[in-house]
């Protein structure tokens, strides 16, 4: 079975971040790391592979400056390879723009199921593996929480309001996979040696027969006219429990009308 | 200045349209001459509540059947406004939500504007509002993208408010072959027990974290929430590591929340939660650590260990 998995590499969250004036897009001149988000796609490729008696992991992603970084730490965990799309002109992107990206790339891997995850933690909009699915013109089934794989058949549980659905797909497919659903493992000394090893295809636009302008800001087709600071809540009172704290909450809810 | 129609997917169940879609019905009144909408199922059971919400009229798909919503709203979507010509289409932030927006954006070929708050038109385009880096800037955002403008809504983003009129009249749309895209199926729909006030209007929600320490401390949760009349909600720490069902998730990724009293026990305030409740009118904070974030937004807030702060709460609630 051929698994590919698309990762995000992002600026550490852990740092403000911070948008480039002129398009109002985020800022992504320093380093970027793994999304955690995907290190849950990862995990799940891993295990998929594994149930099967074997299998190929391999991922992809979309990151200026040809940065490897976070691919490093993917396939530290145990992914085969990776194909990385760079091009100056994929800059601003949107959801769209990238999912046409990826799309391409993964339809020359051939896999039998794609994974990502259900989003970034610093676009967040939920939307490109589902774009990915309708670029490519493949079923997708987003918020898994459980994923078997059975004579080419997903099994998943798909996160609904209410509770769970049990979908059924044939493969290929793509499906986008909840945090928390598996716990992605730490890296081994001996997986971080050998990723130093595994092949990154770089690639670009015109490898992907992608024109510029249908990706990158003139692709993303939305301006930012402003950007302004939130007001900020007033500072409340705070205090440190000495072992009657509970008393000011008692009195707050009242004076609330709550009790 | 206005717009000539917006066009509604509109959601709900047996019972009637969900409170996010009669939010984006009470704004997209203010902002169209004209709003419709399109229902991937229950639209009959939605078509008074929207009507009395300002829709003139439901498009109800027929035939969705076992398959996914997205795939198959959006096939039947790209047909329906192409033939009807609305200037945005208008989707809650929602699971269902973001599968047919982000179909339709590929079908349509069109972007799709995320994660909003706001919306207003301006010199004839729709411009959005997205919170960013923790609800601390808002980004204002032109669609320069030919109409329709592709638009999702964060739940809670607008008041619904009932216009007055009466029962929206419903026409029903074919379902669109979706083609080998849409050959997945649903084939078993199960539903977590619900019980007690709901996190989406509860006046009170009592929230549980990474600082209950384990798995069985969040009860404490439940039994504050239980004597307040309140809705038990969670961090998506918790929720990750399995301690509660996703359905308690408050935050980015869960549910939005803005009652008169929130009470995070033992929760820091990680980006992810406090978006989903810094708009609430009251906030209570218990934590340990005096740093936490999540002091930021308190009105009142405990450095303390809630192990200790919220049994003595519990049982000073039980003497009363």
């Amino acid at each position: 079975m051929k698994v590919v998995v698309c990762v995000k590499q992002i600026p550490d969250p852990a740092i403000p971040g911070e948008l480039v004036p002129e398009t109002g897009t985020l800022n992504r001149d320093d380093k970027l790391i793994l999304d955690e988000s995907d290190s849950y796609g990862v995990e799940m490729a891993l295990q998929l592979a594994e149930a099967a008696g074997g299998g190929q992991v391999s991922l992809v992603s979309m990151a200026p400056r040809s940065e490897t970084s976070g691919l490093r730490t993917a396939l530290a965990m145990g992914a085969d390879d990776a194909v990385l799309i760079s091009d100056d002109a994929l800059a601003g992107s949107d959801a769209l723009g990238t999912a046409k990206v990826l799309g391409a790339a993964i339809a020359e891997l051939e896999a039998d199921l794609v994974l990502a995850g259900v989003e970034s933690s610093d676009g967040y909009t939920g939307t490109v593996p589902e774009m990915i699915a309708g670029v490519m013109g493949l079923p997708s089934i987003t918020f898994a929480k459980q994923i078997e794989i059975s004579d080419g058949v997903a099994s998943v549980q798909r996160q609904t309001e209410a509770g769970y659905d049990q979908v059924e797909c044939a493969l290929p497919a793509v499906v986008s996979v909840t945090a928390g659903v598996v716990e992605p493992r730490y890296p081994s000394f001996k997986g971080i040696m050998a990723a130093k090893k595994k092949p990154v295809e770089g690639k670009d636009l015109a490898a992907l027969g992608i024109d510029a302008a249908a990706v990158g800001v003139a692709g993303a087709r939305q301006e930012t006219v402003e950007v302004t600071d939130a007001p900020e809540r007033e500072a409340g009172e705070i205090i440190t429990d000495e072992g009657d704290a509970h008393a000011n909450i008692v009195e707050f809810l009242t004076e609330l009308k709550v009790i | 200045m206005t717009l000539a129609q917006i066009l509604l997917f509109a959601e709900g169940d047996a019972d009637g349209a969900s409170g996010l879609t009669l939010e984006l019905a009470t704004k997209a009144r203010t902002l169209a001459d004209t709003v419709t909408a399109f229902a991937p199922a229950h639209g009959e059971a939605m078509a008074a509540e929207l009507g009395a919400h300002g829709v003139s009229t439901v498009y109800a798909l027929d035939g969705l059947g076992d398959g996914l919503v997205g795939v198959h709203a959006a096939a039947a979507l790209a047909g329906h406004i192409e033939a009807t010509s609305p200037d945005a289409v208008f989707f809650g932030q929602t699971t269902d939500g973001r599968d047919t927006a982000a179909r339709l954006a590929v079908l349509a070929d069109r972007p799709v504007s995320t994660n909003n708050v706001g919306a207003e038109i301006v010199d004839g385009a729709l411009v959005t509002e997205e919170p960013i880096f923790g609800g601390t800037q808002n980004i204002f955002t032109a669609y320069r993208a030919p109409a329709p403008a592709l638009a999702m809504f964060r739940p809670k983003s607008f008041e619904a408010e009932p216009s007055g009129g009466g029962a929206a009249a419903v026409e029903s749309v074919a379902a669109v072959d979706a083609g080998e895209a849409g050959r997945a199926t649903v084939t078993g729909r199960h539903a977590e027990e619900r019980s007690g006030p709901q996190l989406d209007d509860a006046a009170v929600v009592v929230s549980g974290g990474r600082g209950l320490g384990q798995p069985e401390a969040y009860s404490m949760v439940d039994e504050l929430a239980g004597l307040l009349g309140a809705a038990s909600g969670a961090s998506r720490a918790i929720v990750d590591a399995g301690w509660v069902p996703y359905a308690k998730q408050v935050g980015q990724t869960g549910k939005v929340v803005k009652p008169n009293v929130y009470i995070a026990c033992g929760i820091s305030g990680a980006t992810q939660h406090l978006v989903g409740m810094k708009g609430s009118k009251n906030i209570v904070a218990i934590n340990k650590d005096p740093e936490a974030p999540i002091f930021g937004v308190a009105d009142l807030g405990i450095v303390g260990d809630v192990h200790k702060v919220m049994p003595a709460l519990i049982e000073a609630l039980k003497s009363r």
